[in-house]
């Protein structure tokens, strides 16, 4: 057991070097740093569990954010198989965007809103079979095959980023079910591509659309594009106050 | 659970002799697209896969949801890519109808599952899929349009909104 | 003082025949209900993704609540030692359970997958269990608290009920009582650790569910005793009733207490005074209604009055207190459970916020007939077990006639 356990440490070490060395390869090759795509990052081999070493995280800029632009939401949808009954109340938004008026300045932005990736997820804290997880590398998940369905999730979580599935599905894409409770995987099975982690597909909207509002990336990884633009720009958190440290991050949310 | 797994291996193992009769009233399960190996023609051998097919797949299930592993040898979407291939008619059984792969067997042993209540059914990037892709995308389309204009427009007006 | 005889109902007249088949088409309705929701999925409800809990948990939260409250009685029996409530003891625990279950039921009725609770492996279930683990899901610890709370009510009533394990039964009502203390504190606390929330996300929530459970649990007992003891023409006297409802009027009081506590705490905060307490108190919706009419007027004043009003009839005093109880109740959890959430959370402070979800308004709610039917089943089921227990165990005292209960009454 802990000799297995050795070997992978040692091979995984052995991806972080390789990576490393990439990295630093690239960067020296590019002229500047923001043609980078966070794409580079290492792929995970299929049969390594997600790591710690890893933070998955997003950056969105809210001046970037165009105002008619639904994009990201649309791609979203389309990627995971969300599709609605024509009843907002109702109809799963892994995805939405906000409109922020300032009640001084009258200001108008808008933003994407999805789950925030907590470090200290309270849907995981309130759930009672466990099904409302948080993976090894900061992915907020829910595990269907353990849903009940009680909602308690919904009621903690303080972005309202969850969803209940109140109608029977069919044609599913990725796995989702009537009677549970689902929400932005941040694209995990684009965090797992075996060929290295894509961009998730709102992100990738986002950036085909050409407002490059959104970055996608290692939190950990100090040479991560989104890590490199949170150390310059700053950054803030949603409900800051309640310490849960989101991997979802906003700059210029004034 | 347990009860469920004994009675699926009672009913198998009491109608495996008489498969051999191609008349029987047993289900005729439709053939796999292609041998994971020579050896052991399926993901195990398949006697193995007759008894134990569901703990592979939860075992498998929980790490790659848990843990984002992601082998392919124990998932049922592969199961599903090998098993619910089109036929020349290019047609795709559903969980719901008796010669999907798995409900050939489940409904025969009466016994239910619920994977597709939340799994896909059907094999992803098959031709058929550019059909379903489609209308699903239709069905996207058609929730757009009931739901973007409202959107759009709120989105659209950079002036104080009506609330 | 005389020996209490406790004997079965007799069971057998059109009349019980009747209640029984009537509480069966409740119950039946219920079922039906929560098996369609089931069936064609959560949108038949009123439910939505804002309002993620509806009226099926304003009855579920109401029983569970008076469950531990319904065994006041017992407790007050033998913790207190009041001697003269001994009598009621065995049909008070009973009825806590009954209360329970009912309440239990629509809550697992109305889970989107209630069949996962049997599929959840077993690796799961023991994670769960780990201290780490449920000691940060409220929910974890009331899955243990709730079928704990069954378990030890049983022992209690084992050990009363029994001759030669009576003296066991005091120690027994002790653990009992702390286990009801902790039951209705891991309630409260379901909404109390809401943090995100404004409505919650306060630690006076779980005393306050405990004494509203004293009230509420109260009121239930009485409208199951007194219409027994006229139904089956037992008698009860005067002395009993009045301290009953001496003892609801406190515990209305009290709880009265602590609603004006809570909703002055909430004013004095400038966030939540302009927000969710003038959308509560004051908004033009239900909810206000339901507070200022629902839960202070019926479910506070008016009992009130009655309690300690000398002039009325006894009976028909602490039966209309008690109704009145239980519909103030009912308002009361409407008000925490869906106002609570029918208010926008605060997520962008000095912002006006609008979102296809209307992340800025106010969410609607509109309950379907599916909701109601499933949330009066628990209060069927509680009813139909309480009678049914009442037929098979021996827990109801012949006579509860002044005499029988008091020694120093002279008739």
């Amino acid at each position: 057991m802990s000799r297995k356990t050795n070997q992978s440490e040692g091979k995984i070490n052995q991806y972080r070097r390789n990576f490393l060395a990439r990295t630093t390869a690239i960067a020296g090759m590019t002229v500047a740093p923001g043609v980078i795509l966070n794409s580079v990052a290492q792929a995970k081999p299929v049969d390594q569990p997600a790591s710690n070493k890893n933070r998955w995280g997003l950056l969105i800029d809210a001046n970037k954010c165009s105002s008619g632009c639904n994009s990201c939401v649309t791609a979203c949808h389309e990627e995971n198989g969300v599709t609605g009954f024509g009843n907002p109340e109702t109809d799963a938004q892994w995805i939405r965007k906000v409109k922020l008026t300032d009640k001084q300045t009258q200001k108008v932005q808008t933003i994407p809103l999805m789950c925030q990736h907590c470090e200290h997820p309270p849907c995981v804290d309130v759930c009672p079979t466990n099904a409302s997880m948080k993976r090894e590398d900061g992915v907020v998940l829910v595990d269907k095959h353990a849903c009940i369905g009680c909602r308690y999730c919904m009621m903690a979580c303080p972005y309202g980023a969850r969803s209940f599935l109140h109608e029977p599905t069919t044609e599913q894409k990725y796995p989702r079910g009537q009677g549970t409770v689902e929400s932005c995987t941040l694209c995990v099975h684009r965090i797992d591509d075996p060929n290295g982690p894509r961009n998730p597909a709102c992100v990738e909207a986002c950036n085909a659309e050409g407002h490059k509002a959104m970055w996608f990336g290692d939190l950990k990884d100090p040479n991560s594009e989104i890590t490199k633009r949170l150390k310059e720009y700053g950054g803030v958190q949603i409900r800051a106050d309640l310490g849960l440290n989101t991997g979802v991050r906003y700059q210029n949310l004034s | 659970m347990l009860l469920r797994k004994i009675i699926f291996i009672l009913a198998v193992t009491a109608f495996l002799p008489l498969s051999a009769h191609a008349d029987s009233l047993l289900p005729e399960l439709p053939k796999a697209k292609k041998n994971y190996n020579d050896q052991t023609k399926c993901v195990e051998p398949v006697e193995v896969m007759r008894k134990s097919h569901m703990d592979f797949i939860m075992h498998q299930r929980d790490d790659t949801l848990r843990k984002g592993i992601r082998t392919k040898q124990h998932s049922l979407k592969e199961c599903i890519d090998c098993h619910n291939a089109p036929g020349k008619d290019l047609k795709v059984a559903s969980a719901n109808d008796s010669e999907h792969f798995c409900s050939t067997c489940h409904v025969y042993t009466a016994v239910q599952i619920d994977c597709f209540k939340c799994h896909a059914d059907k094999p992803e990037n098959t031709q058929y899929r550019h059909k379903i892709t489609s209308q699903a995308f239709k069905q996207h389309k058609f929730a757009a349009q009931n739901l973007n204009p409202k959107t759009l427009q709120l989105l659209a007006t950079e002036k104080e909104g009506h609330k | 003082m005389k020996t209490i005889r406790f004997t079965e109902l007799e069971g057998r007249s059109p009349g019980f025949f009747a209640l029984m088949a009537i509480l069966i088409a409740i119950i039946g309705a219920g079922i039906v209900s929560a098996l369609m929701m089931h069936g064609q999925g959560h949108h038949i409800t009123g439910m939505t993704n804002r309002i993620v809990w509806g009226t099926p948990h304003v009855f579920a939260v109401f029983l569970i609540v008076a469950a531990s409250g319904a065994l006041n009685i017992a407790s007050i029996a033998s913790v207190f030692g009041r001697t003269v409530y001994k009598p009621l003891s065995p049909l008070s625990m009973v009825l806590s359970v009954t209360i329970l279950v009912g309440g239990l039921a629509v809550l697992i009725l109305d889970l989107g997958n209630p069949e996962h609770l049997l599929d959840v492996p077993l690796t799961q279930f023991l994670y769960n269990s780990m201290p780490s683990r449920w000691t940060r899901s409220v929910f974890g610890w009331n899955f243990i608290l709730y079928t704990g709370f069954i378990f030890v009510v049983g022992i209690y009533l084992w050990f009363s009920l029994v001759p030669q394990y009576k003296k066991f039964s005091k120690a027994a009502s002790i653990f009992a009582f702390v286990w009801r203390l902790a039951l209705t504190t891991g309630t409260g606390l379901i909404f109390g650790f809401l943090v995100a929330r404004e409505a919650y996300d306060a630690a006076i929530l779980a005393p306050m569910f405990v004494v509203y459970s004293f009230a509420y649990g109260l009121a239930i007992f009485s409208l199951v005793l007194i219409p027994t003891y006229i139904w089956t023409g037992r008698e009860l006297g005067d002395v009993i009733v009045n301290r009953l409802k001496s003892l609801l009027g406190i515990f209305v009081a009290a709880s009265l207490y602590f609603v004006i506590v809570l909703n002055l705490t909430n004013f004095y905060s400038a966030a939540k005074g302009e927000g969710i307490q003038s959308f509560l108190l004051f908004g033009d919706n239900s909810y206000s209604s339901a507070f200022w009419i629902g839960q202070i007027l019926i479910g506070s004043i008016l009992p009130l009055a009655i309690a300690f009003y000398p002039k009325l009839k006894a009976r028909g005093a602490l039966l209309t207190a008690a109704a009145m109880v239980v519909v103030g109740g009912l308002s009361q959890m409407y008000v925490t459970i869906i106002g609570g959430q029918a208010y926008p959370m605060d997520m962008f402070p000095g912002k006006t916020v609008e979102s296809i979800t209307n992340d800025g308004g106010i969410a609607a709610y509109s309950p379907t007939i599916y909701e109601v039917l499933l949330g009066l089943a628990g209060i069927g089921i509680t009813i139909f077990l309480v009678v049914f227990a009442m037929n098979v165990l021996r827990i109801l005292p012949e006579s509860l006639a002044d005499k029988d209960v008091d020694p120093h009454h002279s008739a």
